[in-house]
Order: structure tokens, then sequence, then C-alpha cells
């Protein structure tokens, strides 16, 4: 186990490096700096800011100051916000990304697990039907459609809700920014639970359960989810990316200050440090959520080897 | 037998490109004039503009239309791009097998674990002036699917007996690849490119949406959906009408090509 996790983070590193490499190489080829301004710069004042920010250097010294940098856990200056770094921009962002993030998918799995399970149970049935073409609707709807519309909905016509704002993380306030991410996990887990247990009710294990006379609950999930669980878990790993994704859209569309924000307002103002800190970070939890995804799917069916 | 072709969904997505192409010739309006001169904006429906206008007194109608013409043309040269690409590298990989496919696919699977959306918002900083630009550059980072499935059918046509004899005719590797192999896998490539159009159809809508993509006074169906969504209060069709066409046109492509795929491997 201990030599397994060693090596699965030894082989992540090259994986960073071409994530960092890429992106700083993507952003230097860019035209135009972060402090190009519509007012003519004093050419002393220009050669002062570029040396403060070591970009007078030649490009490979600044890459390995980078690199360097980034081994002791320091993301640089931000270039649109002199006052603060990158780390301390990240830090004050990351509790919002995580809250809506991971509520969003436990309500997925909170809902989806049991769709999935009774539509499996009753396959063919009306409630099986139901449960797949609404699952097939949640798929085809984006995050960017659902938030404004659930907006429109729930905030503008029938006021129940407020429309955006952080509110300190009250739970009115983040109802509508986890709903709209959700949706679409809803619809993919309860898709992807009502296979995997069409699967394992097959089962030889599930028939003797059934045999044995237990109620259809105590089949499902006493003896089927744990076998059935492991799909999801495969799914869930690359699913953190797309909520990542989803995250920008719902913090732009409700006015979060989350990393999401801050990467988009980045790309917008040409702030290359802001907008690699985010990159990094952002390969740095995938490469994370993917291992614990491999690891938990070790302890969930013994079978598994980890090697 | 072979799948019913799901043909409400091929009716629905021919409407919409009729409409989306011949629509705005049946409109005197063009989607970038504004028109200040109106009492109140935006305006409601009338005759003139059968939709109402946005707010800057650009008929709704005409940009609905123009925005569906321009995700689409995005979406088919980022696609037919991230074909040439996937099919050329899928067909050599397979075809040359050994050494060459080891290396060629270890690239493909490096290429894997970048994380997309984080990437397409770099490229945007690169390219974000130019909208086609910027696509040619998402089609160049998005083959990696097409080019993993042209590569396994390459693998099992590698050794029917049509490529071996003409191996024994003495054609060159070039020219099996070209005429032999490739057109075998047509019927495959062209349901993954019906699959490929929603998803950078999805892409540039989430670009242009954030901003980042289509730069006013183009427009495009993600551009159509901010726009609606700072004017819901106002006039909630501006919403409404883009999320309804997106989400069409997205489901409709994803049948038809989910439809052909199920012909082509079952």
């Amino acid at each position: 186990m201990g030599r397994y996790l060693l090596s699965r983070l030894l082989s992540s590193i090259p994986t960073m490096l071409a994530i960092v490499t890429l992106a700083f190489v993507l952003l230097r080829a860019a035209p135009g700096g972060p402090f190009d301004t519509e007012k003519e710069m004093l050419p002393e004042v220009r050669a002062s800011i570029e040396k403060a920010y070591h970009l007078d250097e030649p490009l490979p010294v600044q890459y390995l100051r980078y690199l360097g940098d980034l081994l002791r856990g320091d993301l640089g200056p931000s270039f649109q916000y002199p006052d603060e770094s990158v780390n301390d921009l990240i830090a004050s962002g990351l509790p919002v990304d995580l809250t809506i993030g991971g509520l969003a998918l436990l309500l997925a799995c909170l809902v989806g697990i049991p769709l999935g399970a009774f539509a499996a149970w009753k396959r063919g049935g009306f409630f099986d039907r139901i449960a797949a073409t609404l699952s097939l609707v949640g798929v085809s709807i984006p995050v960017y459609v659902a938030a404004p519309l659930f907006i429109l909905l729930f905030a503008v016509t029938l006021q129940w809700l407020p429309a955006g704002d952080w509110g300190g993380g009250a739970p009115r306030h983040l109802v509508l920014p986890v709903l709209s991410l959700a949706l679409p996990y809803i619809a993919y887990v309860t898709r992807i639970m009502r296979a995997s247990f069409m699967d394992v009710l097959e089962q030889p294990w599930i028939r003797t359960a059934r045999a044995k006379g237990l109620s259809p609950r105590q089949v499902l999930f006493r003896h089927a989810l744990r076998p059935a669980l492991l799909p999801l878990v495969a799914f869930l790993g690359p699913a953190v990316v797309g909520a990542i994704t989803g995250s920008i859209v719902v913090e732009t569309t409700f006015g979060l200050k989350g990393i999401g924000q801050f990467f988009v307002l980045g790309a917008f103002n040409r702030d290359y440090t802001l907008v690699m800190g985010v990159t990094v970070l952002y390969g740095a939890l995938i490469v994370i959520a993917n291992l614990t995804a491999d690891l938990c799917q070790g302890l969930l069916d013994p079978r598994v080897r980890l090697q | 037998m072979k799948p019913r072709l799901p043909w409400f969904s091929i009716g629905a997505l021919a409407l919409l490109l009729v409409l989306a192409l011949a629509g705005p010739w049946f409109s005197p309006f063009d989607y970038y004039t504004p028109e200040w001169d109106q009492p109140d904006l935006p305006v409601g429906a009338s005759w003139a503009h059968p939709l109402g206008t946005d707010a800057l007194g650009r008929d709704l109608f005409v940009r609905l239309m123009w925005s569906c013409r321009i995700s689409l043309l995005v979406a088919l040269v980022a696609s037919l791009i991230s074909l040439v690409i996937g099919v050329s590298w899928g067909v050599a990989a397979g075809y040359f097998g050994g050494r060459t496919d080891a290396v060629m696919m270890r690239l493909v699977d490096i290429l894997y674990s970048v994380p997309f959306t984080p990437f397409v918002i770099v490229l945007t900083v690169l390219f974000g002036r130019h909208l086609l630009l910027l696509f040619v550059a998402i089609g160049a980072v998005s083959w990696l699917d097409i080019a993993r499935i042209v590569r396994g059918q390459t693998m099992a046509l590698r050794h029917r007996e049509f490529v071996v004899a003409a191996e024994i005719a003495g054609a060159a590797p070039w020219r099996i690849m070209s005429t032999h192999i490739v057109p075998n896998l047509m019927g495959i490539v062209i349901a993954y490119l019906t699959l490929t159009i929603p998803t950078v159809v999805l892409t540039e809508a989430f670009l242009s949406y954030l901003g980042l993509g289509a730069q006013s006074p183009l427009t495009s169906l993600g551009v159509m959906l901010a726009d609606g969504a700072a004017q819901m209060r106002s006039r909630p069709v501006m919403l409404v009408l883009p999320a309804v066409l997106l989400v069409m046109l997205v489901y409709c492509c994803n049948r038809i090509g989910d439809a052909l795929r199920d012909r082509h491997v079952a």
C-alpha cells in the first residue's frame, strides 16, 4: 500500500511538470503583457516595474525561478492585485469552492444512488422510465443554462431565495448555487448507479439474499450497495474536474468570490502568476482526486490489487 | 438488427439549421447595428421585431439565428481539425504498431491527464481576440478520443486480406493508409464528428458565457445566454430562448451521434 502510494505520487510529477510548463509557455507566448495600459507609461517606470516582478530576465531564468518558488509553495505576487500574493487570493477563494463543490457532489450521491438503485430494482417499470428520461434531460443541461434559469424561477419570479452573493455562507445563499452545480451530477450518478445495480442484482449472492426473504431495502443497501459503488468511485475522481469547471460558471453567475472568479479575471487581465497559480492548483486537485478514487476502489473491493 | 435512427432529432436539427441559415435573410435588420432611438430598451415583440430586441435595440430573432450560425461554424471548424489530427495520429499509430505505436499512444496518455477546461482558459489568453483561431487551437488539443478509437479500428483492419494484398503488391504505407484504411473508417469517424460538434458547442458557450469567447458585437449562443442572464428581470425571453436553442442543439446532435456510433460499433 505504502509503496503503491509512493509510486503513484512519483508518477504524477511528470504530469504536473507538463501542466506547469505548457501553461508557462502558452502565457508567455501571448501578445501583450499585464502592464499594458491605455496611458503611455514612462520607460523608467515600466523598467522598474518589470524589474520588480523579474520580467526583465530571460525566459528560461524566469521559468526556473517559478519552479523554484513553486517547490517552496510560493505562487508569487499577483500582477493585478499588487497588495496580495496569489497564495492569499487562493486561500481566500478556496473555502467557497470547497463548500459548493463538496455539497454538490454530496447531494448528487445522496439523490442519485437511491434513484439508480430503485430504477434498477423495478427495471423497465414506470419509475425506471421516469428516472431514465429525467437523467437524459439532466445530462444535456449545462450549468450555465441551469444557473440563470434557476435564478429567473426561484429568485426573480417566485422570490423564494436570494439571486446571488455569498452571504457569509448562509444556507439560503447556498441552495441555488449548489443545486445548479449538482443537477448534471445527479443525472450522471443516477445513470451510473442504475447500470451498476443492474449488474450486481444478477449475482448469485443477491439471489440468495432475496430467497432468504429480505426486504428490497435490505437487499439493495446491505448486499448490493458496496459492490455497486465501484463504478461510481471511478466516476467521482474525474467528476472533480467537472465540478471545477461548473463552479467557475456558478461563481460568475451568483457573484461569489471563489477561485474560478479569480481565474477568469486573471485570464482577462493577463495576470500571469494568478492564472498559473490557479492552473497548478487545479492540476494538483485532479491528481489527488484520481489517486483517492483509486485507493477507495481498493477499500471497497479487496479483489482490486493496488500495485 | 441495426438500431433505428432518431428521426425526431434529425428533423429538429434540420429545422434549426434551415432557420439559422435562411432566417436572417427575411429580416431587414442585421445582428450588430444598435438602434438607440427606441423609447425604452429592450423593446417587446412587434411586427418589425417578431421577438423584440436586446438592450441595445438589436433584433433578437436575427441575433439568435446568427448565434446558431456562429456556434455551429466554430464547432464545425474545431471538430474537423480535431478529426484530421486524430485520424492521422490514430491510423499511423495503429498501422506501424510496435515502438512507434507505444511512443505515440504514451503521448496521448500524457495529454489526457492535462485538465482540459483550465487549459482552454489559458488558451483564451493567447487567442482571445480571435474567435476562429481560438477554436482552431481548441480543435488542435481535443483529438485524443478520436485518435484512440481510430487506432483500435486500424489495428483490426491492419491484417485483413485486402491490406495484406496491397502490401504484397508493393504499395507504399502512405498509399495503403489513405486508400485502403481511411475509407473503411469513415462510418465511425462521421459518428464521432457528430459527437464532437456538441461538445465544442458547449465549450464555446461556456467560454462566451464567461466573456472569454466571442466578443461584442459578434454573437454566439454563449453570448446570448450571458446577455439574457443580465436582462432576465425586464425580458426573460432573452434568457429562455437561447437556453432552449442550445439544449435542443446539443441534445439532437448527441442523439444522432449515439445512434450512428451504435450502428457502426455494434
